[in-house]
């Protein structure tokens, strides 16, 4: 009997600190967002930003994209041939990448490999009390540190997920016309045909800015709330792997359900 | 206790403490302390380690909230519901942390520059100047182009002094300036914050737990000790005053005796019921 309840109440202590974290995710985005005005105002800190975050993701996103295209194209023809519709490849490899792909891989990579550095980096400057010698200067670390890098990643993931979705076409096209003998018009003009600017690529950017905000927001809350340690840094960026994918995965279906669902 | 000489004056202080406790989570830490610092002077906090010293600095800097009594600096009361009045105190005040807190990414040039390029509009050329200068006073100009990590921590100190300083504040503090410096950057440090009061024209509230520097160099020193209820002030005078202090307390911590109020030991139950001896329960 004990242990039933045991269990319950443990069920209601992992229920209240997910609804906690939600609390401390919200209260940090809307302290973010209130600085706005004052983060833009120095769009040099938000350019080193996406530069230092998209340029060390970029080798990682423009391999993935290759590879998956290559997948895609392949796996695509095998199925295509059998119904006979091996033209039509080149709009299944444009829209799998725009629509879904190509936002949602960037993001987990984006997440494991720029997320995990945002955290450890904020966390050790927590550590290393640079925050609060920021506070002691009068400068407010929300605005200083944690502003620049929200809206640098808010732009760099979908940058990163556009060239994600432009080489993984170009993997698609090496497999299934140069490599397999796709006719190479019927590929390119199903392709424009197929995909549409604001149903499919808008929606895409969307899906991918969304990411970006819960990716890289997962990131600056677990390094500014991460314990000062050693132990507290490690299992903050862990957690931003963890909930920076699901939050993607999570996210991406509900968008999927109302950008899609009507046509 | 020594004999008080504190001036009624409230003009001249530049910080005062008014019935104020503090505690971490249920840990009381500091317990109903009352004190001024007046405009001008270097005043010691002193006190054993963990009885919450650095504590008093950052409710001084307005980084922990006190759960009661209030902080006044610059003669007014500090108020952490307002952050662009408690940033307005904190520009006119620096704060050297006990590992200088510099920024691991920026050279030693840049970390200076910090505070320069965030509060005011000066010229590079300008920047360029000022920061050489406070490297200067502080013996580091050689440095500038190396990072944090490539200097020695008490290097890094005096990096950090050079950056507290760097939009000369009327009110200096410093957390454990002395500790796990060598014989002569003691010296040197204790020179300096001598010094830069005097030459900056400020007040300084140096937390320590070094007597003979501090004797030194302080115009008034604070004793705190260490009470179950939190630390609380038990002594404060010139350091002559204090010297010829009669408190138990006072006399242990200055002559570094092992027995006195203050005992080795962490609150714990005996010794022979933790090695299971039985004895005497």
């Amino acid at each position: 009997m004990s242990s039933v309840l045991n269990s319950v109440a443990a069920l209601g202590a992992l229920f209240l600190q997910f609804v906690s974290a939600l609390g401390v995710f919200a209260l940090l985005l809307a302290k973010i967002l209130a600085r706005t005005t004052a983060i833009l105002k120095r769009p040099r800190l938000i350019a080193a930003q996406v530069h230092f975050l998209g340029n060390h993701s970029l080798a990682i996103i423009l391999v993935a994209g290759l590879f998956v295209g290559l997948v895609l194209g392949l796996q695509g023809y095998y199925t295509l041939r059998r119904y006979g519709s091996e033209q039509a490849l080149g709009v299944l490899v444009a829209l799998a990448l725009v629509r879904e792909l190509g936002p949602v891989i960037a993001a987990l990579l984006f997440a494991g490999r720029a997320g995990t550095s945002l955290t450890a980096e904020i966390g050790l400057m927590k550590a290393g009390e640079q925050l609060s010698a920021l506070e002691t200067m009068a400068v407010d670390p929300i605005a200083r540190v944690l502003g620049p890098r929200f809206f640098g990643g808010l732009i760099a993931v979908p940058l990163l997920a556009a060239l994600f979705s432009a080489v993984g076409v170009l993997g698609g096209w090496l497999v299934g016309v140069a490599l397999i003998g796709v006719d190479a018009g019927a590929f390119w003009s199903q392709m424009s045909d197929g995909v549409d600017f604001w149903n499919d690529i808008v929606n895409g950017v969307i899906k991918s800015a969304v990411f970006g905000l819960a990716v890289t927001h997962v990131a600056l809350v677990q390094g500014y709330e991460s314990k000062p340690t050693p132990d507290g840094v490690a299992r903050a960026t862990t957690l931003t792997v963890v909930a920076g994918s699901l939050a993607v995965l999570g996210l991406d279906f509900v968008l999927t359900a109302l950008m899609f669902g009507d046509t | 206790m020594g004999p008080m000489t504190r001036q009624a004056n409230s003009q001249s202080n530049v910080v005062a403490f008014r019935d104020l406790s503090f505690g971490y989570g249920d840990r009381r830490v500091i317990d109903r302390v009352s004190f001024e610092i007046q405009a001008g002077q270097v005043v010691a906090l002193m006190g054993g380690s963990g009885v919450g010293k650095t504590t008093l600095l950052r409710l001084i800097s307005g980084l922990v909230v006190p759960q009661q009594g209030h902080v006044e600096v610059f003669g007014a009361c500090l108020n952490p519901k307002d952050q662009q009045a408690l940033f307005d105190v904190r520009r006119r005040m620096g704060l050297l942390f006990q590992f200088g807190a510099l920024f691991t990414d920026l050279t030693c040039f840049e970390n200076v520059a910090f505070p320069l390029r965030e509060h005011t509009t000066l010229s590079e050329s300008m920047i360029q100047d000022l920061v050489m200068l406070k490297l200067e006073c502080v013996g580091l100009r050689g440095a500038a182009m190396l990072k944090p990590a490539e200097i020695s921590g008490g290097m890094a100190r005096r990096v950090a002094l050079a950056r507290a300083i760097a939009l000369d504040p009327e009110l200096i503090l410093y957390d454990e300036p002395f500790a796990g410096l060598d014989p002569i950057s003691l010296g040197v440090t204790a020179n300096l914050i001598r010094q830069l009061n005097s030459a900056l024209g400020a007040s300084s509230v140096v937390v320590t737990h070094d007597v003979t520097e501090t004797f030194a160099i302080a115009d008034r020193v604070m004793v705190f000790a260490p009470s179950p209820t939190g630390a609380q002030l038990i002594a404060q005078g010139t350091p002559q005053e204090l010297r010829e202090s009669r408190d138990p307390f006072v006399r242990q911590f200055l002559d570094g005796e092992v027995d006195g109020p203050v005992r080795f030991h962490y609150p714990a139950p005996p010794i022979g019921k933790a090695l299971g001896l039985g004895g005497n329960p």
